[in-house]
């Protein structure tokens, strides 16, 4: 009963339109919706067990070693069961699909904030009073710098094509700068929290996180059990954007310290160890240059970047990933390099790669534009590639030049090429910027069981996470449409390790691949139920739990007397490969900059997409909101700021870290482009998530650079960088 | 958080000389939270009779506890006001004004990274260790009124406009009760920065007094790095009127810049009398920044500073 499939080649099946039942695709409100609302939705830290308690992170104030601790005072404070430090605890949460632990021990200390031990008390607030009387004595030791110098340039992460140096000499123009983006924090709503709970050898972890098949894996093998023996339950996740994507050190500080007090262990982050002790983006240093004949048409492309990481760590951001694809020209040199640093650990944070790559990339397209004299939509257009430039592969689809000019008469762009400063109201300088949106899409392996009740109800059970993105919504009316039930007759489990392993959620690849995995299963429900009817499946309509082919109509209940059960498996394959696969959009802004103060103001915002099948226009089009709303936060405010001497990050609260405030947000608009890709997976359907900031950003520093003549090229475009330039 | 006793004072004489008063909270149990604060014993005031805004001497008198959403919405304030009512609402959050407190705002303690992790050696936190924030990150600082022992500003945005305002704080002591001129409220830090105000131990603010509302045309300027929910980087607020074609009395404070908020009479002087020109505010502005200096990274204040000025001053200046 159970259906695997693998991806090998184009699915034009396009089953999905055959459905009858219409809920897919429909802007249906996500079930769990209510309990949210109403705060009765159990978030990680809110399911206490009777006797839990509670553990808070000692924070290493400096960097160095660990020679000794005094924690006298706090051992003597009623109420405080133990201290637990040691070679098991992590330094730093795990990348995202590590599926091992990352670098244990709490004696080295590499970055300001690191934790070095737990404290246990019976409330927080005595565990948070013992963990703040802690000290300790560090030697120095060496240590990484705490600012990115040295870089090493690993030789698979640099490629080049043609000769871009002769293109460069010999275009008619060129652009050849050098920008900047600072470290970012995901900054989720909900901080990391872990519950852990030990059933003699059995763990129960009831946790934040994104990707739980993998984070199983990660949890036993810091803690040295078999993962047979772990269970983790997630099923309503604050917010992770790629800072839960690996477990993080509160869940095995709360795994050993349940172990060890043998009874149930809580730890909750505060928003200040979020901050400084679970995952930044790398600041980056781009290198990008353009060689363009008079019409602005590429015949060269150079994309280096510099990033860092703690010692021993494999990730490093992703700059370039979609430079290679997104326009033409022949002549290339991409390249990434990487430095080590005494800082808080690199991992993904929002659209790792993409959403600081494009967007410094469509600066410079916005400069070449303007040395080109040409309409920004305009350069783009002219170099939109047949077919991805560094290879034979053609693009599963390409909807570009779709979105730019959709986007742009959307939003009424003034395609004159207004000149910088040309129009003032009153203090404020106005302009329009543009950028283009791209996003690489991925499939990945994923598992779902769909069980059909003989009464009409249907249940989806699936290790999937919802990290508020709408899991539950699209895979309910997905298990709808295709099973021909109302979405209110089906329910969706999520976030248990017991069930299935899915895809978790992470890279946009949640929805496709977690719904295929669906789609998969109810297909073979389906089959069954059309054999049943000696019918073919194809030839089998299901709607509101009626069976119908054949001009007859039987109710499901009496076709199955026993529930039926199926497990749907996606597998990726060869469509990875022999295609290029992507997401694509267009951004326009209009901003408005102040002349006395140099302070920025969106005015308006618009986003058109295109990513496949939309399987539910209210949850894509939030997704979509929230990226061009962070894309606010990194062209204009969001910024981990280190200390120049020992690397700690000194803004470690919302206060400080300034993300984009209702005020900063005006009225964004998004259009979604309705599409199938047949490459992607048998539903058409590619991610969403993280298409939305992937050059969000760029549209609203061109739009600064069109209102004031001004262009930065060290984000964000902090007032006093634009002040530098304006006029006395 | 250190573990801690709790009372509460049932009137104000029972509060005067009891340690650590704590009224909306909003900042001191922020600090304690974080360690930065750590008293053993704190006095709730929040049951005092402090509430109340009343008419006084041609002008007001607004109890210590009167919210800042209160006072910002008060129709006397808003309407002889202005500037004060502004400078309210450009603080903070909606949710955070409504638990703030006038005295509480006042006595807020600076936003300085540094002085907010405990890990950090810091001069306010603990004299004699040293400022952490000379040679660090320097964004919040300030570019006027700093020592080599410290350079954190106030983050206060009402002090700002009570400041020009020329507002009294009244003050009940073991002594009695006395009045004290917000310009002479706040020490500068010198070499010993953790005293930042004139308070002595147990001192509780009852009340402050506004003078009766000068004339001219008011205003608060607040300059910061997102359109709300931020800090000032810089704030002015101005109070200036017109006479003839010339500045003929100006009362203006500076928010963001210095360690109380900031007030130059020699500067104002350098404009009273004169034609509202650019040469008069650019000449008068360089007397205000004459001892100005930055520490790399909040160097852009002094220009921001500048222009920042030239504006409302052309602003309150049209006639
Ligand atoms: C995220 C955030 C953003 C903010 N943004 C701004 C901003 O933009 N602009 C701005 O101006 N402010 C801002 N604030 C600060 C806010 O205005 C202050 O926290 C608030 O005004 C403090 O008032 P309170 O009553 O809560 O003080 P409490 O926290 O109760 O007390 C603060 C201090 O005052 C003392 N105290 C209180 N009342 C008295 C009294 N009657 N007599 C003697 N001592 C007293 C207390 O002992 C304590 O030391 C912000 C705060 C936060 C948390």
């Amino acid at each position: 009963m159970n259906l695997h499939h693998k991806m090998d080649e184009a699915d034009r099946r396009n089953r999905l339109d055959d459905m009858a039942q219409g809920v897919l695709s429909t802007p249906m409100d996500r079930p769990e919706g209510p309990l949210k609302v109403s705060g009765t939705a159990t978030y990680a830290h809110e399911a206490q067990p009777e006797g839990m308690l509670h553990g808070v992170f000692v924070r290493a104030p400096r960097l160095g070693r660990v020679v000794e601790k005094d924690d006298a005072a706090a051992r003597e404070m009623a109420g405080v069961e133990a201290i637990i430090s040691g070679d098991r605890l992590l330094r730093n949460p795990a990348q995202g699909t590590a599926n091992e632990a990352p670098i244990q021990g709490a004696t080295e200390v590499h970055y300001v904030g690191q934790p070095v031990a737990l404290v246990v008390a019976d409330t927080f607030e005595t565990a948070r009073a013992a963990a703040q009387s802690i000290s300790f004595e560090i030697a120095d030791a060496d240590r990484a710098p705490t600012d990115p110098r040295n870089y090493d340039s690993p030789e698979d992460e640099q490629s080049s094509m043609g000769d871009l140096e002769k293109a460069m000499k010999e275009a008619a123009i060129s652009i050849d700068q050098t920008y900047t983006t600072p470290s970012h924090n995901s900054a989720a709503m909900e901080p990391h929290a872990s519950i852990a709970h030990w059933d003699g050898e059995k763990l129960t972890l009831r946790g934040s996180y994104q990707m739980l098949k993998y984070n199983r894996n990660e949890l036993a093998d810091a803690l040295g059990v078999d993962p047979e023996n772990v269970r983790i339950v997630a099923p309503y996740v604050g917010g992770g954007f790629g800072s839960k994507l690996g477990i993080a050190p509160e869940a095995v500080a709360a795994a050993l310290a349940a172990k060890e007090t043998g009874r149930p262990v809580g730890v909750a982050m505060t928003r200040q160890q979020v901050f400084e002790s679970t995952m930044r983006r790398s600041e980056t240093k781009q290198r990008i240059r353009l060689a363009a004949d008079a019409n602005g048409r590429l015949s060269g492309i150079g994309h280096d970047a510099w990033v860092s990481n703690l010692p021993d760590e494999d990730y490093f951001e992703p700059v370039t990933q979609a430079t290679p694809f997104t326009y033409r020209g022949e002549n290339r040199m991409i390249g990434t390099h990487v430095t080590r640093v005494s800082r808080t650990c690199a991992g993904s944070v929002r659209a790792p790669g993409e959403a600081v790559g494009v967007t410094c990339f469509e600066i410079a397209m916005d400069e070449l534009a303007n040395a080109a004299g040409i309409d920004p939509v305009e350069l783009r257009r002219r170099n939109i590639a047949e077919q991805d430039p560094t290879g034979d592969q053609p693009y599963s689809s390409n909807k570009l030049d779709a979105t730019l000019t959709s986007g742009a008469a959307a939003f009424g762009w003034d395609n004159s090429c207004p000149a910088p400063s040309s129009r003032r109201e009153g203090e404020w300088l106005i302009g329009q910027g543009m950028a283009s949106a791209v996003r690489v899409n991925t499939l990945m392996g994923s598992k779902a069981r769909v069980t059909l009740d003989p009464d009409g109800t249907a249940t989806v059970e699936t290790d999937m996470t919802d990290i508020g993105t709408g899991t539950y919504a699209i895979l309910t009316q997905l298990t709808a449409e295709m099973l021909g039930l109302k979405p209110s007759a089906v329910e969706v489990r999520l976030g248990d390790t017991d069930h299935p392993p899915g895809a978790g959620s992470g890279g946009s690849w949640g929805a496709a691949s977690a719904g295929s995995s669906v789609f998969l299963a109810c297909q073979s429900l389906r089959g069954h139920i059309a054999k049943a009817l000696g019918t073919d499946e194809k030839d089998l309509t299901l709607k509101d739990g009626q069976a119908i082919a054949d001009n007859r109509s039987v109710p499901l209940s009496e076709i199955l007397d026993a529930p039926l059960e199926s497990i749907g498996e996606i597998e990726p394959g060869d469509t990875g490969d022999d295609v290029r696969q992507a997401t694509w959009g267009a951004y326009f802004s209009e901003v408005a900059v102040n002349a006395v103060t140099g302070e920025t103001r969106v005015r308006r915002m618009h986003g058109t997409f295109a990513a496949g099948r939309i399987l539910n226009p209210k949850t894509a089009r939030s997704q979509c909101l929230g990226g061009m709303t962070f894309g606010i936060g990194m062209a204009l405010t969001e910024e981990l700021m280190h200390d120049p001497r020992d690397g700690r990050i000194v803004n470690r609260d919302f206060a400080e870290y300034h993300l984009p405030v209702n005020a900063d947000v005006p009225q964004l608009t998004v259009e979604l482009l309705e599409e199938r890709d047949p490459w992607a997976n048998p539903m058409q359907a590619k991610g969403i998530g993280e298409l939305g900031i992937c050059g969000a950003a760029a549209a609203i520093l061109n739009g600064i650079y069109n209102a004031t003549g001004v262009r930065v090229r060290d984000l964000p475009a902090t007032l006093d960088k634009v002040l530098a330039g304006l006029d006395d | 958080m250190t573990p801690f006793n709790y009372e509460r004072a049932s009137d104000i004489s029972e509060a005067v000389g009891k340690p650590q008063f704590i009224a909306g909270g909003t900042n001191l149990l922020d600090l304690m939270k974080l360690g930065v604060e750590t008293p053993d014993r704190i006095t709730d005031i929040t049951r005092l009779d402090m509430k109340n805004i009343e008419d006084h001497e041609g002008g007001l008198r607004i109890g210590a506890l009167v919210s800042n959403s209160d006072l910002a919405a008060d129709m006397r304030v808003r309407q002889t006001y202005p500037v004060l009512s502004r400078a309210l609402l450009s603080g903070a959050s909606g949710q955070l004004r409504n638990m703030a407190t006038t005295g509480g705002n006042l006595l807020q303690r600076t936003r300085c990274y540094y002085f907010q992790d405990k890990s950090s050696p810091c001069n306010k936190r603990e004299p004699g260790s040293g400022c952490s924030a000379i040679g660090g990150v320097t964004r919040l600082h300030a570019i006027l009124g700093a020592s080599e022992h410290c350079i954190a500003t106030h983050p206060s945005d009402m002090a700002v406009a009570m400041q020009a305002l020329d507002a009294l704080v009244e003050v009940e002591g073991k002594d009695g009760s006395r009045r004290i001129a917000l310009s002479d409220f706040y020490r500068l830090p010198e070499d010993r920065p953790d005293r930042e105000t004139v308070l002595e131990y147990g001192e509780l603010i009852t009340a402050v007094v506004l003078p009766p509302a000068p004339t001219g045309k008011q205003t608060y300027r607040k300059v910061r790095d997102r359109a709300s929910y931020a800090f000032a980087l810089v704030s002015v607020a101005g109070i200036v009127s017109m006479q003839d074609g010339k500045i003929a009395q100006v009362a203006l404070a500076f928010g963001g810049v210095a360690p109380r908020p900031w007030r130059d009479l020699e500067f104002e002087a350098a404009l009273v009398g004169r034609a509202p020109t650019r040469e008069t505010f650019d000449a008068a502005t360089d007397i205000l920044l004459r001892d100005a200096s930055g520490q790399g990274g909040n160097d852009f204040k002094i220009p921001l500073l500048r222009r920042t000025l030239r504006a409302v001053l052309t602003e309150l200046c049209e006639e």
